[in-house]
């Protein structure tokens, strides 16, 4: 079964620098969550911790060893020119099924029709990958993830560059996830979509401002605290003697979920 | 009247490869290249390394060289020195594109000039203008037993290294991030590529020449492209298309009397360019397209 998801005083950065400052919730199974904050926040940087790219420079994440994590990069690095048809692209999702060596079945077949059916790409399956919308292409790349049959799914600006009608499709999709117990975790920016179809939010600035339901989280107030938080690192910053869970410590910062 | 010009053109394709036996050798050595190759190339036209082949089949040349300063005209030494050098090429090239601040093509044409100008000095301090010519163009018309058992092997044995590499390749080729986060399988992909391409050129090395072994990767692949839109049509077609050029380039060399290597890398390039402008996705259907569909 699923586990639920503790992010324990963890410290994630690159070459020493912080970009994520010891930061400490707990995410139940099956929560929908969005994570907001300003550019260079350190979400996408939270995002590759959890899903096992970047090690932490202090603390820990806790449950994720025993589920099956996939994760959605924010620029995809698709190569769109390449030869494929989008059934095959979007079947690549099923390697933890077949491997390298493997060959697809008629029910795996079939999976991915369906799943290129939920995503809005029916009609699409035997089309190349270079004949579709970047609109499209996002369908199909939400289509791959859910074939990789992961409990928990990371998905770093999966609408940075769609329409609206796109946004609410996919949106729909990801709640239907939730729906099917999975803990799903987006990065997003727009606070009315995540006002009216979010369980919880996360704003974070590099450190942790607030955590909890979108009304209490997406504050006036804490939205000014975040823009105010300073992006760039110093490269002469001295090291980091912060006592450990100073964050966690403050309740008024910190909404038990 | 028409019977006996059906004859006479039968004659004219098949009688050099029932007649000579070294026209049979040189055909075998073709088409089991050919059945490698051309999948290789696609692979390193969709990697975007078609000039990286090249200057990897100009590395292998300095290696080939020494073993011939070393061993004279000998299928083991050279194959040996060339494999060394075009795997110590693929590497050293990957290591100075990614940690110097020159851009891979750079580097690259550093690489093949200084190998071709090394190998070019080492073989004419020892041997003489046709032992360069041969290193240079091949000799693909004096193919002994050993050397077509050497194509052979390589080719069964890059096809079978394909079958088994194959899903990781495309992965790696299309999404590598992606192949990253679900396997290990990306570097496997990446380094075994690299290797089964060294060998191939190797094997391409001994029957066109350093000069134009790269001929028989880039062109079939480069020309199947513009008539499919998926990659495992791709793979066949290529195949067929370098097998068609290198029999038609081993006819017209015979019948012309023209040098065979070249002749076999110009049948090539022609069906490139043929190709090219009548493709599906060649230049004259693009210029056709200004009609469109309603829908």
């Amino acid at each position: 079964m699923v586990a639920a998801l503790s992010i324990d005083n963890v410290t994630l950065g690159y070459e020493q620098h912080p970009a994520v400052h010891h930061l400490s919730l707990r995410i139940e199974p099956g929560s929908l969550v969005a994570v907001m904050g300003p550019n260079g926040a350190g979400k996408s940087t939270l995002l590759k911790g959890l899903a096992g790219l970047l090690k932490p420079l202090e603390g820990q994440f806790d449950g994720l060893a025993r589920q099956r994590v996939a994760y959605m990069p924010q620029l995809a690095q698709v190569d769109r020119s390449f030869p494929i048809s989008v059934l095959n692209m979007v079947a690549m999702g099923l390697w933890h099924e077949v491997g390298a060596l493997g060959g697809l079945n008629k029910s795996q077949r079939h999976r991915c029709i369906d799943a290129l059916g939920v995503v809005g790409l029916g009609d699409f399956r035997e089309r190349t990958l270079d004949t579709l919308s970047g609109g499209q292409f996002q369908r199909a790349l939400f289509a791959r993830l859910m074939l990789q049959d992961a409990s928990v799914l990371l998905l770093d600006e999966p609408f940075a560059a769609v329409d609206e009608r796109t946004t609410s499709e996919l949106t729909a999709v990801l709640q239907g996830w939730h729906r099917a117990g999975k803990t799903v975790i987006a990065v997003l920016h727009d606070a009315e979509l995540v006002h009216r179809h979010f369980e919880h939010a996360l704003l974070i600035a590099r450190e942790m401002i607030a955590w909890g339901s979108p009304a209490d989280v997406l504050t006036p107030n804490n939205l000014l605290r975040a823009r105010g938080l300073h992006e760039a690192f110093d490269d002469k910053a001295s090291l980091c003697d912060a006592p450990q869970h100073v964050h966690s410590a403050a309740p008024a910062e910190t909404v038990a979920s | 009247m028409i019977e006996s010009a059906w004859l006479g053109l039968g004659a004219l394709v098949v009688g050099p490869f029932t007649e000579f036996s070294f026209m049979q050798r040189a055909l075998a050595g073709c088409l089991a290249l050919s059945l490698s190759a051309a999948p290789m190339g696609v692979f390193l036209m969709l990697r975007r390394m078609s000039l990286m082949g090249d200057a990897m089949a100009h590395g292998i040349l300095p290696g080939a060289a020494l073993g011939y300063l070393y061993a004279g005209l000998s299928l083991g030494a050279m194959t040996l020195g060339g494999i060394v050098a075009g795997v110590l090429v693929a590497v050293a090239a990957g290591l100075v594109a990614r940690s110097t601040v020159l851009k891979e093509d750079t580097s690259m044409a550093a690489f093949y000039l200084l190998s071709l100008a090394l190998g070019v000095l080492i073989v004419s301090t020892r041997g003489s203008n046709v032992d360069l010519l041969h290193v240079l163009f091949g000799t693909v018309l004096a193919l002994n037993d050993d050397a077509l058992i050497l194509l052979g092997a390589i080719t069964s044995f890059t096809l079978l290294s394909l079958a088994v590499l194959y899903r990781p390749l495309v992965m790696e080729c299309l999404d590598p991030a992606f192949l990253r986060s679900v396997s290990r399988w990306s570097p496997v992909a990446h380094y075994g590529f690299l290797g089964l391409l060294v060998i191939n050129l190797v094997a391409g090395f001994h029957a066109l020449g350093t000069l134009m072994s790269v001929g028989l990767l880039v062109l079939p692949a480069a020309a199947s492209r513009f008539w499919v839109r998926e990659i495992t049509p791709m793979l066949l077609l290529s195949s067929a298309i370098a097998m068609v050029g290198s029999a038609s380039g081993l006819l017209i060399s015979y019948h012309a009397d023209l040098p065979t290597g070249p002749t076999i890398v110009l049948c090539l390039g022609v069906l490139y360019l043929l190709s090219l402008t009548f493709g599906r996705q060649g230049l004259l259907q693009l210029r056709s397209s200004r009609h469109h569909l309603k829908a």
